[in-house]
Formats: structure tokens, sequence, C-alpha cells
């Protein structure tokens, strides 16, 4: 946004709490690397330049992209200077902040929505003998005592984090709900390439018919590992993690998981199903049989011939529970009554409508399919800007409608 | 020119509820009731006719009545259907009704939908012989039988999203809070 509204020549700045790339430095786990192959780095004017665009990138590589694009972009950044306060003033918003106090005639929020852990309030029945992680705070299998862990969530965290901790040794049974299954390399490509070009990235947020329900979809199952595999969950029960059902309760220090796992699989299969189909249609309207492998379907999800419904937490042979149940936003420091009861920003694709001059970037489905992804920024940041800059010409009302595509 | 799907479900006024309850989640707060009166040995009746919701008292149109009973094998009188036959009923006709409604609203034409269940179970369990049967069943298989206007991968969409979306199911595969009282 910064790089555009520079383009645009609007004044401005880019508060940062930490340094350049600070979630990436602070709030990631060590082994993290990308699940978007390198050639899908792309900012304005700024795109991957290393020699492997199908590898992807690890935490360093990321942080040095970063902080070359702030660095290329001569952008205004103000590190290590955290809001505590944002809050509505007559012409625009008055900020409080480690720098002192900000005035603004528009403001953007580019704090994602992943600034917390999102951790289910049965936490709070856990036994004392085991410890309770969050993903958030989770940085390599090294931390984690031995014994037992218990993996809550199957997206693709979840995925992640059980296979690394399964492979350091420690026994890992992986509680699966909702999740979204996609294989990392489809008739020769990458699965996000697929998804870039046949336009399914692209899909528009008032294209989509229930989009609360697709802005809450699960991450999907994705790895980024130099051989470009497929960690699904038929990889990690054929590695020797325990697959579960949901964890539905923990009811006298015991785990109670659902016993519908068999249909969260079908549900993944089918959903896989069709987005398979619907990048075959388009591989063969397009022309793009020559070039890409023969179709291909994948094995079922194998449902175990005996699933556990209960673990009992106390009996030693869980040593750590490790959620990976989601993130969310925080928003304490926006005193501006545009949050519902969910805890969730309310907009209309990014543009605040009802606190005129407030933007948000980077949000899940912000304005499309591919927002909360580092090629997704530039079409929403392009987008929103012209909006803001026609706001600050006065025009608010007439700007919202040439909104172009 | 596009046929009309008639499967008997009125889904425009479920989504207008849905619609209703985003703004007023409270609005879908429901009370479910049965009643059940020991008759003799184990023979019961239950009957079912209030309920609560919508923030007000409901009735159904009439009450419904549900003898239930043990077999002969069970040295019983088999005046009804077993307690855990209901709940394959319960089971049954709840993704059902839930086939129906997911197919008006993906607008497949249902010609016939039947579905047979199976429910295992040792009755060691319930008869107190060893402490590690459980009383319930060990698992319970549901087939389907569809004969509809649309694909397999489709009619195997259509099951999954009732199951998905179904009361019943929720309530046999995850853990439900029961309170006890005598008064």
């Amino acid at each position: 946004m910064s790089r555009v509204l520079s383009e645009h020549g609007i004044d401005h700045v880019v508060l940062e709490r930490g340094e350049v790339a600070n979630a990436w430095r602070q709030e990631r786990w060590d082994s993290l690397r990308l699940l978007t192959p390198n050639w899908l780095s792309r900012l304005p004017g700024h795109a991957y330049q290393g020699c492997d665009p199908d590898g992807f990138m690890d935490l360093p590589q990321v942080i040095e992209f970063i902080e070359g694009f702030a660095l290329a972009s001569a952008a205004p950044v103000r590190t290590r200077t955290a809001v505590s306060e944002v809050r509505r003033i007559e012409d625009g918003y008055r900020i409080l902040s480690d720098g002192g106090e900000i005035r603004c005639r528009a403001l953007v929020l580019a704090t994602g929505a992943n600034n917390a852990a999102r951790v289910p309030d049965l936490q709070r029945a856990l036994p004392p003998s085991v410890q309770s992680v969050p993903a958030f705070n989770y940085r390599s299998p090294k931390q984690l005592p031995s014994g037992g862990v218990l993996v809550v969530g199957a997206s693709a965290t979840g995925v992640q984090l059980a296979d690394e901790i399964h492979r350091a040794g420690l026994p890992v049974t992986l509680c699966v709900g909702e999740h979204v299954r996609l294989p990392r390399i489809y008739r020769g490509l990458d699965s996000l390439w697929w998804m870039e070009h046949s336009g399914v990235w692209n899909q528009r947020y008032d294209e989509i018919e229930d989009l609360q329900r697709a802005r809450r979809l699960p991450s999907p199952q994705l790895v980024g590992t130099r051989e470009r595999l497929t960690r699904d969950l038929n990889a990690l029960s054929a590695a020797g993690v325990e697959l579960v059902g949901k964890l539905a309760a923990v009811r006298d220090g015991r785990a109670l998981f659902s016993g519908g796992l068999a249909n969260q699989f079908a549900l993944a299969d089918l959903k896989l199903e069709r987005l398979l189909d619907t990048f075959d249609t388009w591989a063969r309207e397009r022309g793009w049989e020559a070039q890409v492998g023969p179709v291909e379907r994948f094995a079922p999800t194998r449902v175990p011939s005996s699933t556990r419904l209960s673990l009992d937490l106390g009996s030693g042979e869980i040593s750590t529970v490790l959620w990976a149940t989601g993130y969310r936003p925080d928003y304490r420091w926006l005193q501006v009554p545009v949050i519902n009861h969910k805890g969730e920003l309310r907009h209309e694709g990014g543009v605040v409508t009802e606190s005129p001059g407030l933007y948000a970037l980077g949000l899940p489905l912000l304005r499309r399919r591919k927002s909360t992804f580092i090629n997704g920024a530039e079409a929403d940041a392009r987008e929103l800007a012209q909006h803001l800059v026609g706001y600050l010409a006065g025009r608010s009302g007439m700007a919202m409608s040439r909104l172009g595509r | 020119m596009a046929q009309v799907v008639n499967n008997g479900v009125n889904v425009e006024a479920l989504l207008a509820a849905r619609e209703a309850l985003k703004d007023t989640p409270a609005a879908g707060e429901f009370t479910w009731r049965a009643t059940c009166k020991w008759l003799n040995g184990t023979h019961a009746r239950s009957s079912v006719q209030g309920f609560h919701g919508l923030g007000a008292e409901q009735s159904h149109k009439t009450e419904f009545s549900f003898d239930t009973d043990h077999p002969e094998v069970f040295a019983s009188e088999d005046k009804g259907a077993t307690p855990v036959e209901l709940v394959l009923v319960g089971l049954a006709s709840c993704l059902t009704a839930g086939v129906a409604a997911v197919a008006q609203n993906r607008g497949i034409q249902l010609r016939s939908v039947e579905a047979r269940l199976e429910g295992k179970m040792n009755i060691a369990g319930i008869l107190g012989v060893d402490g590690d049967v459980r009383n319930g069943y060990e698992n319970i298989k549901v087939t389907f039988h569809v004969d509809a206007d649309a694909s397999k991968k489709d009619i195997e969409a259509l099951v999954a999203q009732s199951q998905k979306r179904s009361a019943v199911f929720d309530i046999i595969t995850n853990p439900t809070n029961v309170t006890v009282e005598v008064v």
C-alpha cells in the first residue's frame, strides 16, 4: 500500500511496532517455509530474483525479501512504533503511538488477522500434567517435553507441525475437523499455479455466495518442501501420525473426539474433486492440455479401521497439547465502533464504510481469494488506494462506484 | 426451460430463516421435549407435542406417541421397538430429511432415497458383564440408496453435506451434556 500511495504522491507513514517484517521475525516457528512457490512472491516492482523459483522460501529469506522491498520502495517506515490507540476525530484519525501522537486524514489497517492465537475454551479443562501450547507460541520440537503430542487442528499449520514433531521422534495424535485438502503438484504443476491461472484465486468477494463461510475456511494443507511433497492426511497417517476426530470436549481429564471423522474426510475429498474438475475444465477450454500432465485423481483419505473416541490426558501418554486452532485479530487499540460481536472488522472489500477514510488490507478474502497471499496484496492495494485517493480529494461517495475490476 | 426441482422442501423459507438469524441469533433458541410414562416391565409410552422456539411456546398439530419395549429374546413382551432402535430411527430420519433439503437447495431432483442402518452392540455392556464393553453402539453404519437426477459424485456430496448439518449426527458423534435429576 505504501508503495502504491507513493506512486500516487500521497504523503504517508507506515507504523511498525517492531522491525520491518515483524510478524515473520517474532511470530512464526523456526522451520517455516512459505507454502507458496517463490515465483509467486510478487510485490509491486519487486519479484523473487533467486535461482529456485519453484522452491519455497524459508523464514530468513522471507524477511530479507520484505526488507528488500521496503528499501527498494524507500517506504517511510517508522519502526519500533507500536500503536496503542486509534480514534476518529473531526477530519480523520488520531493515533497514539510510541512515537507520540499522529493525526491523519486516512488510515490503512495492515495488521492482518493473525495477531493472537484462537484457543477453544475447553483448554481450561486440561489436567495440569499436560502442557498447553498455542501454535502461535511454538518455535521448534526442541521446546516440547518428551512424550506424546496431541495436535488439535488439521489446517496448514496443524499438518506442518504434526509432521515436524512426528519426524522429531515424538508420537503425534492429530485431531481432524473441517480441513481443506490440496495436493502440492497437480498434472505436473504446483496447485497454486492452477489456483492463479484458472482464476480461482482471483474470484472476488462480491461473487461468492456464502462470503462469511468462505472467509472462515481453514488454510489449505500445503507445505513448502524442497521435494515439493504433498503432506496430506494419507501421508501423515502412513508415516505413523494417529488421526482422530475433532476434539469435542475434555471431560474428567479425558479428551473426547468426534465420531464423525469419516465424514470430514469425505467432505474434504469431495471439495478437492470439485476444485480439480474446475482446473481440468479450464485447462481444456484454454488449450493447456498439451502443456500439462494427464488428469489425475487422488486416493480418498483413508479412514482408520478403528478410531479412538477418547484419550486419557492424565495417563502420561500425552505431554503436550498443541493448539493449531487458528488465529484472530487484535483490535483492542482500535477505538472506532467497526468491530462485530465476533471481534471481526466490518468492511466492504477492505473499505470500512462505517468510518470514512478507514481501510483494511490482508484480511481473509478481503477482495479476492488471494488477498491473504503475498501475490494478492498488490491488486488489493491498488484498488483501495484508488478509493482512498478519491476520498481525500473529497469524492468519497462517488469513488466507491468507480472501483474498477 | 429449466426443469423445476421439487423435493417438497421449502428451501426459500429455510434460507430466509437463516438470514434472519444472522442478525438475531437468540431467536434460534429452541427447546425440544419428550415425556415418557412407564407402563409395565420394559414397556413405556413416550409422547411429543409441545416445544419452545422463536420466542414462544409451540405445539405440533397433534400429539405423537411412541411405544417402546424389549424383544422376546430379552425375555420381554415386544410391545414396541427398542430405545436403541429409535436412536437409529432418529439418525436415519435426520439424515434423510437433510438429503432432501440439500438436494432442493442444489437443484437436484430426487426420485427415491432409502437409508439402511446397522448398529453393532455387545450386550455384555448393558448387562454389566464386562466393564470394558460400552453400553452403546460400537459403531453405526448407514447405507444410502439414492436415485436422483445427478452424478454419483453429486449424490455423495449431498449425503456428506447432510451429515455436516445434521442435528442427530452431531448428537451421536459428539459428546452431549445430559443431566438427570429426581424431583
